[in-house]
């Protein structure tokens, strides 16, 4: 039963059935030009022929260092920036066609930024901002007040108390609370968290966490779960997608990614969180430097220069991702067969 | 020239410490001691004092709208008691420090290289192809590829984790015993983080540095310090080694820390453990414990009566009435939480 006048909307209610990936990407590509001097154009290759899926009710877990396209992902998701190539469906259905305008998808489809300030409206009262959306999309004033009171409800924070507030007179964990509200005021399934938690106190990060597993499980919703931190993503996620200079690394179940890693960065980002043991800290640094600079990466494989396993071949081939588990895919020459790399295992694992 | 001064004492010693903006009483009575050569990490959430606390130590705050009252010993000098004159040489020859976000804290319009041979010949009397020189020194000191090359460059061209080994390099230009980091891994990535963490750690090593760094990370305090002081609404509710800090908690604070950090949850959908509710707003402090109303453990009494600091073992303090119910459960382990939803 939803709220949303124009109930038909095909898209409010599961298509494809539980098989069907809610979202299917393939081939994204997003180039930012860079406006510097006269020289011979250049561009940022932010995201660079990126395929994955996002099946129903799950949460992927996307990872990276800064500039690796994570959260240009997102914004492509979102339609707040236009790709350059590649498709997107949803439940099956292109988006932005005839039959999946964005703005139907759009309601399908909410955000949570990192910054909880700077994603609300500084003068409006939270309960303003709850309701914007439903008032926008048809939902009589009064009708849309009361969802946003029960949204703040049941993100923990008490209408009497919060619902007149403006965003400054609430803190941190509570505005994200708010911005969490507002993402769910148009029963969206797809929620994309693009650092959602990052920056709250460790103890206010572990409630949002909560709340954010018992929202999934009521209101059946999936989400993107974008992060730096490697241990929030861990206990989050389902499944989880590492990206490298605008390309997939590793992608596969996060208790198979996280535990036993198969490419050689995700091994380096496992290896670079502080371990929380004081006789036995970090000795050495896996990855020397910073991430390298997307306006001209690597030749071949994009880690090739910071990896412990590069050979020769690195240099000259990409390598495709393919899987070393069924649903646990790799782009690493060294973990496939007859790549001429000489780790390569000798031949494919019988899946 | 201040490596030459004696080295008797603590590096950093701050007893009674309280420090207040207007009515708000940010820091509350804080005693602390940071020997020569040790590092040690000043932990907490926002808003609980303790980037008030170190800055106090450089008396950054203006002086009209702070009130500073306890007392403050850092490299054997009582810092309340300098001058103008005596401040200035103090700050970066005696303690300097380092800040969350570099490329805030460097001046854009000067290459980084300038700005280091500016504060070397501030401090001391060189010729300027000798400060050029130990400018290069610094430079490749802290590990930045091409150093020669890099001293020309502006703050905006060198990446996030180079921006900070080069503050990291500024801050020891004029060869301090103690090096104050506010939040120096926050900003970076993780992979440069751990990068940054081990410099310190090797700086700590090689030049006998005294470090107090301050992090709300406590993956970070364990890479890092010898010592850790966990802080709440402007006190230190339990201090000690980094290892009995993480393996042996006796305060009700510290273990929720611990509890509410994700790699302690066992399973997957299983639920994480949090401290209940927000930290108090300073401007009205509740009488008694600050930590009582979202404590486990709390009783009547420690809503009336601020607990006293117990000494656990030497060195391992702790501030509260239940010290001992508090570490039998930590011990115990996690309760098993129920599960709420369906």
């Amino acid at each position: 039963m939803s709220v949303i006048p124009n109930g038909l909307d095909p898209f409010a209610t599961d298509r494809g059935g539980p098989a069907q990936p809610l979202l299917s990407i393939s081939g994204l590509i997003k180039h930012f030009p860079v406006r510097k001097g006269t020289g011979p154009k250049r561009v940022v290759r932010a995201v660079d022929g990126v395929d994955f899926d996002v099946l129903k009710g799950e949460t992927l877990g996307i990872v990276g260092e800064s500039g690796c396209g994570k959260s240009t992902t997102a914004k492509l998701i979102m339609g707040l920036i236009e790709r350059d190539s590649g498709d997107m469906l949803y439940d099956g259905q292109a988006i932005g066609e005839r039959a999946m305008p964005w703005r139907s998808y759009r309601r399908q489809a909410q955000m949570v930024f990192q910054d909880s300030y700077a994603s609300l409206n500084p003068r409006m009262t939270v309960e303003q901002s709850i309701a914007f959306g439903p008032k926008v999309n048809g939902v009589p004033g009064r009708q849309a007040v009361e969802r946003a009171r029960a949204l703040l409800a049941r993100v923990g924070l008490e209408p009497k108390r919060f619902a007149g507030r403006y965003p400054h007179e609430i803190s941190g964990g509570q505005r994200q609370r708010v911005n969490i509200a507002r993402a769910l005021a148009l029963e969206p399934r797809l929620v994309l968290l693009d650092e959602a938690v990052s920056a709250l106190d460790k103890s206010v990060e572990a409630q949002v966490l909560n709340l954010l597993l018992d929202l999934k499980a009521e209101f059946g919703l999936t989400y993107i779960f974008i992060s730096h931190d490697l241990n929030v993503v861990r206990f989050i996620s389902d499944r989880v997608m590492v990206m490298y200079l605008g390309r997939v690394a590793e992608i596969g179940p996060s208790d198979q990614v996280l535990a036993a890693p198969s490419h050689p960065y995700t091994q380096a980002l496992l290896a670079s969180m502080p371990s929380l043991d004081p006789d036995n800290r970090t000795q050495e640094a896996l990855l020397a430097g910073d991430p390298p600079n997307p306006i001209d990466p690597p030749s071949g494989c994009r880690f090739h220069p910071r990896c412990t396993l590069a050979e020769g071949v690195c240099s000259a081939v990409e390598p495709s991702l393919s899987p070393v588990m069924p649903l646990h895919r790799v782009a690493c020459l060294a973990r496939q067969p007859g790549s001429g790399h000489s780790a390569a295992p000798s031949e494919a694992i019988a899946a | 020239m201040s490596t030459a001064q004696a080295r008797d004492g603590a590096a950093v010693e701050l007893s009674g410490l309280r420090v207040a903006f207007g009515k708000t009483q940010v820091v509350d009575g804080v005693d602390l001691k940071v020997e020569r050569g040790q590092a040690l990490a000043l932990i907490g959430e926002s808003g609980s004092g303790k980037s008030v606390t170190l800055r106090s130590i450089l008396r950054l705050f203006p002086a009209g709208r702070s009130r500073i009252e306890g007392k403050i010993l850092a490299a054997g000098k009582d810092v309340l008691a300098l001058d103008t004159k005596a401040l200035s040489h103090f700050r970066g020859g005696d303690v300097s420090m380092i800040f969350q976000e570099p490329l805030l804290a460097f001046d854009p319009v000067y290459s980084v290289g300038r700005q280091i041979t500016e504060s070397i010949q501030r401090h001391e009397k060189i010729s300027s192809k000798d400060v050029r020189a130990r400018a290069l020194a610094l430079f490749e000191r802290v590990r930045i590829p091409s150093p020669e090359r890099r001293l020309d460059n502006y703050p905006h061209e060198m990446s996030g984790g180079m921006r900070q080994r080069a503050m990291i390099a500024l801050a020891l230009a004029c060869r301090p015993q103690v090096l104050l980091a506010d939040e120096p891994t926050t900003a970076l990535d993780a992979t440069v983080q751990i990068q940054v963490l081990l410099l310190l750690r090797e700086l700590q090593r090689d030049l006998g540095l005294s470090i107090v760094i301050v992090t709300h990370d406590l993956g970070a305090a364990v890479e890092v310090a010898d010592r850790i002081a966990v802080m709440y609404a402007g006190k230190i509710v339990e201090v000690g080694t980094a290892k009995e800090i993480v393996r042996d908690p006796h305060h009700p604070y510290t273990i929720g820390l611990l509890r509410s950090r994700a790699e302690g949850a066992m399973d997957k959908g299983s639920r994480l453990q949090t401290i209940p509710g927000s930290p108090p707003d300073l401007a009205n402090r509740p009488p008694g414990c600050p930590f009582a109303p979202r404590c486990f453990l709390a009783e009547d009494r420690c809503r009336k009566e601020m607990p006293p600091e117990v000494e656990l073992s030497p060195g391992h303090r702790a501030a509260c009435w239940f010290t001992d119910e508090a570490s039998s459960a930590y011990r115990a382990g996690p309760q098993p939480v129920a599960v709420e939803m369906a």
